[in-house]
């Protein structure tokens, strides 16, 4: 992975320096509360119902495992020994000490990590596919461009101060696991009819209360081009994008108001005028993907026998394998996750003494990296088959391995009127009633592939509108209701799901669940998924199930 | 009154005119509405010219007069308004203004690494009391990734 070099690591130290002088002005009343805000969310910090809340930047969700015991040691040391993992592939501290901030950037600034840009109207972090690189039918790996964008959007003078915030995604397969459709940016390596890798470039994207899905801005971007289109785009939306209403500031309000042609049309006539100055030289490019070289995959790894074995002899494991690994380009080896949707618990939840596991677990079988996912669970990516075996009973032992990646119960779920202020409704114990009543194995394998999104409020940070069954909280005179939409995804066919019907009281959430899962298995053909069900029926015989009783 | 102006404390005699406010000898600035109607008695004026730009106005259509002005002052309404950010930026490497760039508004301390990048050298801080203090912003960050007016080769091409 990426190794900050002494201009990486000179620029976030001095981020922290910055920020303790902040945050000693803020203290001391020379700042006040409205200036020191887009400052603290320019370093994660928000202010939260019971504490602050610290968001720490996973650069495209890329960990080492001296990283992981770190964020074990900070969640340890100044917060209540757990962290949560985000669908951006950042974590937060939700108990932290605002007077404790400096140091804990400062912790971080030491194993090359930092919350810079993690919330604010700015560039945020960078996401990616949590497979890039070990993906068999991958075009490029996208990483060492996320790393370059990372760079490029890290502290842009021009771009701290934009409308509202900005996010970009880059995958390099076709398969998207990071939702690109869904950014404000999202990034795709294709190739074109020369057979030349470049980028398409989506606009416009996002979620929250207008979900869009975004648009082609441009179908084909040499790959040394990369920044100053970026830059074109930001620039165009830092003077268009509107200010007098926060709800329509995001670039999708931007380019639905405006037209994608339009946009585009001012986008080329900026970039053809920053184009060469901005120009990625071949021997950045090789800088940096220089530290995403292919591992040293062991050539004889197929060659074990004991893998088969295991899975004819212990049937628990062959059921986690089928479920929560994956293929890999390098025979013999696979990805595997690590569950953090244990059933009962939060989602994206995760100790600080598993989280030492996993450091320790990162070393001994997957090259001492781990990697955080969209679905807010994490992933081993580089395992030899002959491990998998030992490395199951080992996250077993730290319930990290239910079996229930891509089923009803790995929930993404936002930490809801618990935690945040935003939010209208609970989410987490409902989330959990999820889990407990619908757990049964089982019972989940036969349902197959169900991405719940649970989200507090509609500001929608667990992109309620794109789960193939969405809830979201809402406040009706003080009450918690519940609306739930159908069919959405966010996948390479992203789509924003139906509304069902009028909300529904809290103590109904799980029933309801339980009917629109009846409704499935009833109207399902063989082997036909919960979203193809939807998608060839329409909603209407699940809103008669659920509303049958008014 | 005292401004910081490339990273020293000054003294400023540059007045600000209101657009109803008559017209005096000496240094002013006026507002791009009261330019744009008294353009011809604004050339003839005894003294330098300043023009104040805010985020709302049309910057491409003040180019081919920038020749009059010895100042632009970037009116920030909040500091949280980052549209001038870009306008300074051009103004210096698309439209080569070579004049000072001056910030004026909800100016804070906090922001004056960001914008001095962007090619704004004067700034008329919102309160003046931490002026002294503010002076270090400049030196917040020794380096950018990006290509800034201050460094106009990105790091990128310095590795």
């Amino acid at each position: 992975m990426y190794q900050y070099d002494k201009y990486d690591q000179t620029m976030i130290d001095q981020r922290v320096a910055q920020f303790r002088d902040q945050t000693r002005r803020f203290l001391a009343g020379e700042l006040t509360e409205e200036q020191f805000r887009p400052l603290r969310l320019m370093n994660g910090l928000y202010i939260q119902i019971h504490a602050p809340m610290l968001r720490v930047a996973i650069p495209y969700g890329l960990m080492s495992s001296n990283q992981v015991r770190k964020i074990a040691d900070v969640s340890r040391r100044y917060d209540k020994g757990f962290v949560h993992f985000t669908t951006r592939q950042n974590f937060q501290l939700n108990w932290p000490k605002l007077e404790d901030v400096p140091d804990i950037l400062a912790d971080l600034a030491s194993v090359q990590m930092h919350a810079i840009q993690s919330s604010g109207n700015c560039i945020r972090n960078t996401t990616s596919d949590q497979f890039a690189g070990i993906n068999a039918n991958e075009i490029e790996d996208p990483r060492p461009w996320a790393e370059l964008i990372r760079q490029w959007s890290t502290f842009h003078p021009e771009f701290a101060y934009l409308p509202r915030k900005f996010k970009i995604a880059v995958i390099g397969t076709k398969e998207d696991r990071a939702a690109t459709q869904l950014h404000d940016i999202g990034l795709h390596l294709v190739k074109n009819h020369d057979g030349e890798i470049g980028f398409e470039v989506l606009v416009g994207g996002g979620l929250g209360r207008t979900p869009i899905v975004g648009q082609v801005i441009r179908p084909f971007l040499e790959k040394k081009d990369l920044l100053s289109y970026l830059e074109a785009i930001l620039r165009v939306y830092n003077r268009l994008g509107r200010r007098d209403n926060k709800y329509k500031a995001r670039i999708k309000i931007t380019v639905r108001e405006h037209g994608i042609n339009h946009i585009r049309e001012l986008v080329e006539a900026e970039w053809v005028q920053i184009r060469s100055q901005l120009e990625l030289a071949d021997g950045e490019i090789e800088r940096v993907k220089s530290h995403f070289t292919t591992p040293d995959y062991d050539k004889t790894a197929a060659e074990d026998e004991t893998f088969e074995a295991m899975l004819a002899e212990d049937a628990s494991f062959a059921r986690w394998v089928k479920q929560n690994t994956v293929e890999h380009k390098q025979a013999g080896y696979k990805g595997a996750y690590i569950s953090l949707k244990a059933h009962g618990e939060a989602p994206g939840d995760v100790s600080s003494e598993q989280l030492e596991v996993i450091a320790e677990l990162a070393d001994e079988f997957s090259l001492g990296e781990v990697r955080s996912t969209h679905n807010q669970n994490l992933v081993f990516a580089d395992v030899k088959q002959a491990d998998l075996y030992a490395l199951w009973l080992r996250l077993e032992a730290e319930k990290l391995a239910t079996p229930n990646m891509n089923t009803l119960t790995d929930i993404i779920c936002c930490p809801g009127l618990d935690y945040c202020g935003l939010a209208n409704a609970t989410s987490i114990p409902l989330s959990k009633q999820i889990t407990e009543r619908f757990g049964d194995l089982d019972y989940l394998f036969d349902l197959g592939d169900i991405k719940i999104k649970f989200s507090g409020c509609m500001n929608g940070c667990a992109h309620q509108s794109v789960g193939h069954i969405g809830i979201l909280g809402v406040d009706k005179k003080g009450e918690e209701w519940y609306q739930f939409t159908l069919g959405g995804s966010s996948d390479e066919n992203a789509t924003l799901g139906e509304r069902l019907g009028k909300a529904i009281p809290k103590e109904e959430v799980v029933d309801t669940v339980g009917h629109l899962l009846d409704t499935y298995v009833d109207l399902r053909h063989e082997d036909e998924s919960f979203l193809a069900t939807v998608r060839r029926l329409g909603i209407d015989p699940f809103k008669e199930r659920v509303y049958a009783d008014n | 009154m005292q401004i910081i102006k490339d990273r020293e404390i000054v003294e400023d005699n540059w007045v600000h005119l209101d657009d109803d406010a008559t017209l005096i000898s000496g240094d002013i600035t006026v507002s791009l509405a009261r330019w744009q109607e008294q353009h011809e008695a604004l050339v003839k004026h005894d003294g330098r010219l300043g023009l104040r730009l805010s985020g709302d106005d049309p910057l491409e259509e003040i180019i081919p007069d920038l020749a009059h002005f010895s100042l632009v002052v970037l009116v920030f309404p909040a500091f949280t308004d980052g549209r001038c950010y870009s306008y300074a930026k051009l103004l210096r490497e698309r439209y080569d203004f070579t004049h000072e760039i001056r910030a004026q508004g909800d100016v804070l301390h906090d922001q004056l690494f960001y914008m001095s990048q962007c090619g704004i050298n004067s700034f008329e801080l919102a309160n003046p009391n931490r002026m002294a203090y503010a002076l270090k912003a400049f030196d917040d960050f020794s380096e950018s990734y990006q290509s800034t007016v201050l460094r106009p080769e990105p790091l990128f091409k310095r590795r």
